[in-house]
């Protein structure tokens, strides 16, 4: 199957300039990536901020246009002027400022705002609009105003305004960025139910470690490059290269760490606390003293 | 608190006049304005009176939230009355040491009193009848033909429904910033009135950047959802006339040709 987005060496210059508009600095934040995603795939990005993860992102949505190299999106290329709406429709985009990304004053008529924008007939918008409240479990609240709704909840509404739109991809830049844990947990378990039930490819770009244990790949980014790639667990064993690139390692897996490194016999890349706790367990069993 | 504050003053509730098309209750309120402004005689604002009570009763919203508009216009109201019982030429009926009443001064009076009483409330029923964003709605397609002289009617009605969403935001965003500067010291309410604007100044300027950002972040969100303006755009909730909205319109014919009758050819 082709790949749903390439990219060959991405890059992206900020150009600072000063008031008389001179060129002060130049900052790669993106630096010759390429990057290939399979259709169905649920990748993760990681990185600390300014480590390029979001200009990568909006690549892909051709909200910016790369300074060298090019990006296809299902096969389109995203410097192509007359691609770029096809493009939008097929990689949907949801923001990190719930309040932001709202349209609309009523929940159901922000889902149907992008719908409407790509011209689909009344009938069928109101069926995309139920069909994508129910994806994200929101549909009992298509009369309310967004206002009214907890961080999580304007987050999943900003899932179905992009899922009403049938993308091939959906974008997430940093969706749980200004959310409290709950509300967190709301919208990756959403985020997993798009990837695993409607088969749509997941790019998912965060600083919490936590959200991407359940990514089929992971990419770390650095300072514009891709600085690690892997399954979470390849990724997660590596906890010191983690910490060079200034990222926290989820709790359990550096407990894991920690064990390891006081002689306990645990395996590496442990990624949740029920992992770790068969682990041990496993060991108490042998009959082994935990405390070395 | 800030949060649930209502935008303009719509009242919730199922009747027949809140299920009209907004097309038919725009164009009512300004044919009823129009028209309070042609009668010649009481008769026709007895008419007129009569009508505007038989849609307040069908709208089913209680009558003391058409008075609370007219609050707002009450220290208007009290000018106009008091000029035009003064002021108007004609034969005198009281004197009060230098002022003099005239008997054409308070029929003008009165006429006045009475058609912007009507005029307040019948301009509420329709605030009162109508969400905001179908108010919009309607303009938008009511202001459609001014397309033809290059009038940007979907940005303006865009704009609009846009504001109305961020009022709510931006007010809670206020409250919290002011909550943040007196938490620091600062004092928004002591000083004479040149003082306290000057103490705006730190609230004003947060808020301006932040309304800023959001714009930007919006457009980007709003483009990123294939927004490109009006062109081939559809509409999840068009507006189409249904059969009430031509009885209603049938209903606002024979109101009209009561109050030529009435307003014009009996006097």
């Amino acid at each position: 199957m082709p790949n749903i987005i390439k990219t060959r060496n991405l890059t992206y210059e900020y150009i600072r300039r000063d008031e008389e508009g001179n060129v002060e600095g130049i900052t790669t934040a993106v630096d010759h990536v390429s990057l290939d995603i399979r259709p169905g795939e649920f990748i993760a990005i990681l990185g600390h901020n300014g480590s390029g993860k979001s200009t990568l992102a909006k690549h892909i949505n051709a909200i910016l246009n790369p300074t060298e190299g090019t990006v296809w999106v299902d096969g389109k290329d995203t410097s192509d002027e007359e691609a770029i709406w096809d493009i939008r429709q097929t990689a949907g985009m949801v923001f990190q400022n719930p309040d932001n990304q709202i349209i609309g004053q009523v929940v159901e008529e922000d889902v149907g705002f992008g719908p409407e924008n790509i011209g689909v007939p009344t009938k069928e918008i109101w069926e995309r609009v139920e069909e994508s409240l129910r994806a994200v479990r929101m549909y009992a609240y298509r009369k309310h105003s967004p206002n009214k709704l907890s961080g999580g909840q304007k987050q999943r509404v900003s899932i179905a305004g992009v899922l009403a739109m049938h993308p091939k991809c959906i974008i997430l830049d940093e969706p749980t960025a200004m959310l409290d844990p709950n509300g967190r947990k709301e919208v990756i378990r959403a985020v997993r139910a798009l990837n695993d039930v409607e088969q749509i490819t997941v790019i998912l770009i965060t600083h919490y470690m936590e959200e991407t244990i359940h990514a089929n790949r992971v990419l770390v980014m650095n300072e514009g490059k891709i600085a690690m790639e892997g399954t979470p667990r390849e990724i997660f064993s590596q906890v010191e290269r983690l910490k060079e690139l200034r990222l926290d390692v989820p709790q359990a897996t550096l407990l894991a760490h920690e064990l390891r490194g006081r002689g306990l016999e645990l395996p590496a890349g442990i990624l949740t606390a029920q992992e770790l706790v068969d682990e041990i367990g496993k060991i108490s069993r042998k009959g082994n003293r935990i405390c070395p | 608190m800030l949060r649930d504050i209502t935008l303009g003053q719509y009242y919730p509730t199922e009747s027949v006049i809140h299920g009209l098309d907004p097309r038919v209750k725009l164009g009512t309120t300004v044919l009823y304005i129009i028209s309070l402004f042609c009668f010649r005689n009481f008769l026709g604002y007895l008419l007129a009176a009569l009508g505007l009570a038989l849609v307040i009763r069908f709208s089913r919203v209680p009558f003391r939230f058409m008075v609370k508009g007219m609050k707002s216009i009450l220290f208007l109201l009290l000018i106009t009355v008091v000029f035009n019982i003064f002021l108007t030429p004609g034969t005198p009926v009281l004197r009060l040491w230098k002022l003099t009443v005239t008997r054409e001064g308070i029929v003008l009076a009165a006429t006045m009193a009475v058609r912007l009483s009507l005029l307040v409330i019948g301009s509420s029923v329709m605030t009162l009848t109508t969400t905001p964003n179908n108010l919009t709605d309607g303009m938008e397609r009511m202001l459609r033909p001014l397309k033809i002289f290059k009038v940007p009617v979907h940005e303006v009605a865009m704009m609009m429904s846009i504001a109305l969403r961020f009022i709510p935001i931006l007010l809670e965003e206020t409250d919290k910033i002011m909550k943040a500067q007196i938490a620091r010291g600062a004092d928004f309410e002591s000083g004479n009135l040149f003082r306290r604007a000057k103490a705006m100044v730190p609230l004003l300027v947060p808020l301006f950047v932040s309304a800023f950002r959001r714009a930007n972040d919006l457009a980007m969100a709003m483009e990123a959802r294939c927004y490109r303006g009006g062109e081939g755009r559809t509409k999840m909730k068009p507006l189409i006339y249904q059969k009430k909205d031509y009885l209603a319109y049938l209903a606002v014919l024979c109101y009209l040709a009561a109050s030529i009758a009435v307003g014009r050819i009996l006097f």
